[in-house]
């Protein structure tokens, strides 16, 4: 058996119950190993935990960190509630879309970086919020917009 | 009022993710107190201490762990909630980060009150370096021989805010889509894997050491009798100096918004503060002489909530706050129920057209009506919390919504803070070239 198939049993040996409860982390993991979550990717995850790649695909669906299409080797998220957008998200969304010649949701073409806005992400006191591969940024200005960039491995 | 540090007590001067370090200072005293207690006694004792429930309901923590069914022959869980999505709320990331161990050992607590072994917390995807933080304290902590025969175990989500909401919480971490259950059974009975189940906030069991600490005849002292202790308030928003602040609850708000956090940014006038996050009705601002507590938040029409306050200055449109606050709801309804899976992209559609001047007066009955065809029809509180605050904006700040309609566009003419705001529901993503997705 696969070393995927290995890690798979070992999370499931963490919860009660058999364990479905290992859904979401052997997803996760499976997205990390394939980048996205492709037919694929679906397939093995569904064998590793005895259940159908339709039972998987509906709990991937669900969640916005899954994601079902290929997505660039870095993400840039932006958050876009209240209190960010009280404090000038727009203006921070714009700085990215125009240093990245992409708009929010796209890839840029060389498949390095995407783009995205996003709900809150719990740093609220600290607009705007932009998370770098999972890294938070805080009190990010349309002007610190090239700095983040140009720290990304790979970055344009 | 100073600011009140219990529940982060000592993270300023330590570094308390380290197990020593928060030894050093008392940590983990409040296990050793517990356990040397019957859970009969230990429960009557955070019954007498009235830890309201930090998450947004305000039930009392005691209460619930007496409600769990413990001569069942299944095992009981604890669960902690540590899904903190709700906008505006950012203090229970602050809490796992800077003082994972008063979590974990709020946790062994209460597992020893419910007779549980076994410990889950549910943390939002989003919070990797907090994950990483609170999963090395239990680490060092397990190592250390603490645990006893009790196991934690932390769990990511995966981006839902849904999943918040403690029924949705435990199907997800059952492995499935996160969609809330019909209650009764509640989860104290049914819970996770349909065994007894006790669920609480990370502030609330973060809270747990402190009661054993100071006992809770003193802890109910604190705040104020309907609501003791202290909140950690999260503040948003247009302030000068916005940012979490732990204060006693009975805390006045103007003292928190004009003193704590330096009243409004760039000298401007207040305009609204929406006080528990952005799911509950706003306040005026003639109407904010209220103290920071359950009872009396609950007594001028709002809600506690998650203790978090957004800050609105004169510069935003009301109709735009709506606007952006029902798209993510919209966004985050599971689809369950009829009502708020189609009512909040109606809510939507109805304030697009107000924005862009094409509404009538006939419109905003209808925002109301189909704002009040989901109150109270729907299976969880998520379909109130899209409601809640429009209805607030609309009857509140009325004249504005009129003016829109009999402008025939928005009176702020481009110059709203909140103008052009971009939401996740307005992208779809582009695949790379030569790529194909699956669905
Ligand atoms: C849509 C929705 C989202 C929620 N999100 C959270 C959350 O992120 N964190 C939380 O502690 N409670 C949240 N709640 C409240 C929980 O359902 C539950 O009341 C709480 O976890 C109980 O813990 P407490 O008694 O310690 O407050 C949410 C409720 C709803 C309806
Ligand atoms: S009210 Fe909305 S979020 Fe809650 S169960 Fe119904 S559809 Fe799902
Ligand atoms: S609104 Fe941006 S982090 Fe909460």
């Amino acid at each position: 058996m696969s070393r995927f198939h290995d890690e798979v049993q070992a999370i499931r040996a963490r919860y009660p119950e058999g364990s479905r409860s290992a859904a979401l982390p052997a997803l996760r993991l499976a997205q990390e190993k394939h980048g996205w979550l492709s037919r694929q990717a679906i397939e093995e995850t569904a064998e590793a935990l005895d259940v159908t790649p339709a039972f998987c695909y509906s709990v991937a669906t669900f969640y916005d960190m899954l994601h079902l299409e290929p997505v660039g080797k870095h993400t840039i998220d932006v958050c876009t509630n209240l209190p960010c957008a009280l404090c000038g998200a727009q203006r921070v969304i714009e700085a990215f879309e125009s240093e990245l010649g992409i708009h929010a949701g796209e890839t840029t073409e060389d498949g390095e970086i995407t783009l995205r806005a996003v709900e809150c992400l719990g740093g609220c006191g600290y607009a705007t919020v932009v998370a770098v591969d999972d890294r938070y940024h805080h009190s990010v200005r349309a002007e610190t917009v090239p700095e983040i960039v140009g720290g990304i491995d790979g970055g344009t | 009022m100073a600011e009140h540090k219990v529940l982060l007590a000592g993270a300023d001067e330590h570094d308390l993710t380290q197990l020593a370090e928060y030894r050093a200072i008392g940590g983990y005293a409040g296990v050793a107190k517990a356990r040397a207690m019957t859970p009969d006694a230990l429960i009557a004792e955070l019954e007498k201490a009235v830890l309201r429930g930090r998450g947004g309901a305000g039930f009392p923590m005691g209460r619930k762990a007496s409600l769990i069914d413990r001569k069942s022959a299944k095992p009981k869980y604890l669960v902690v909630n540590a899904d903190e999505s709700e906008p505006g709320a950012f203090k229970d990331r602050e809490v796992m980060g800077k003082v994972p161990h008063r979590l974990i050992e709020g946790c062994l607590i209460a597992a020893h009150a419910i007779e549980s072994r076994d410990v889950f917390i549910y943390i939002r995807g989003e919070y990797l370096t907090e994950y990483e933080i609170l999963s090395g304290a239990v680490e060092e902590a397990r190592a250390a021989g603490i645990f006893g025969d009790v196991e934690i175990t932390v769990h990511r989500g995966a981006g839902a805010y849904i999943c918040g909401e403690e029924t949705a919480l435990l199907e997800s971490l059952e492995g499935k889509r996160g969609q809330p259950r019909p209650r009764p059974p509640f989860p104290p009975i049914q819970g996770l894997y349909y065994a007894p189940t006790q669920i609480n906030n990370v502030c609330t069991i973060a809270t747990v050491p402190v009661i054993l600490e100071m006992g809770a005849e003193e802890f109910a002292k604190t705040g104020v009798p309907s609501s003791p202790g202290t909140a950690i308030f999260s503040v948003s928003g247009n302030v000068a100096r916005p940012g979490n602040y732990e204060l006693e609850l009975g805390t006045p708000m103007r003292e928190l918004i004009f003193e704590h956090a330096g009243g409004i940014a760039d000298g401007r006038e207040l305009k609204a503060v929406i006080p528990g996050g952005s799911s509950v009705p706003a306040l005026t601002p003639d109407e904010i002489d209220v103290r920071l507590d359950y009872d009396s938040l609950g007594a001028i029409g709002t809600f506690f909530g998650a203790a978090s306050l957004i800050v609105v200055d004169d510069r935003c449109c009301m109709v735009q706050l709506a606007l952006r606050s029902t798209k993510f709801y919209m966004h985050e309804s599971c689809g369950k129920c009829t009502p708020c899976r189609v009512g909040t992209r109606w809510m939507v559609q109805i304030l697009e057209s107000i924005e862009n001047g094409t509404a009538t007066h006939a419109d905003l009955e209808l925002l109301d009506s189909v704002g009040d065809n989901i109150l109270g029809k729907v299976l969880c509180a998520l379909g109130e919390f899209a409601v809640y605050p429009v209805h607030s904006y609309l009857h509140k700040w009325r004249e504005e919504f009129v003016a829109h309609v009999e402008h025939g566009g928005c009176p702020f003419a481009g110059s709203s803070s909140l103008e052009g705001i971009f939401a996740p529901s307005d992208q779809h993503a582009h695949t790379p070239a030569g790529e194909e997705a699956l669905v």
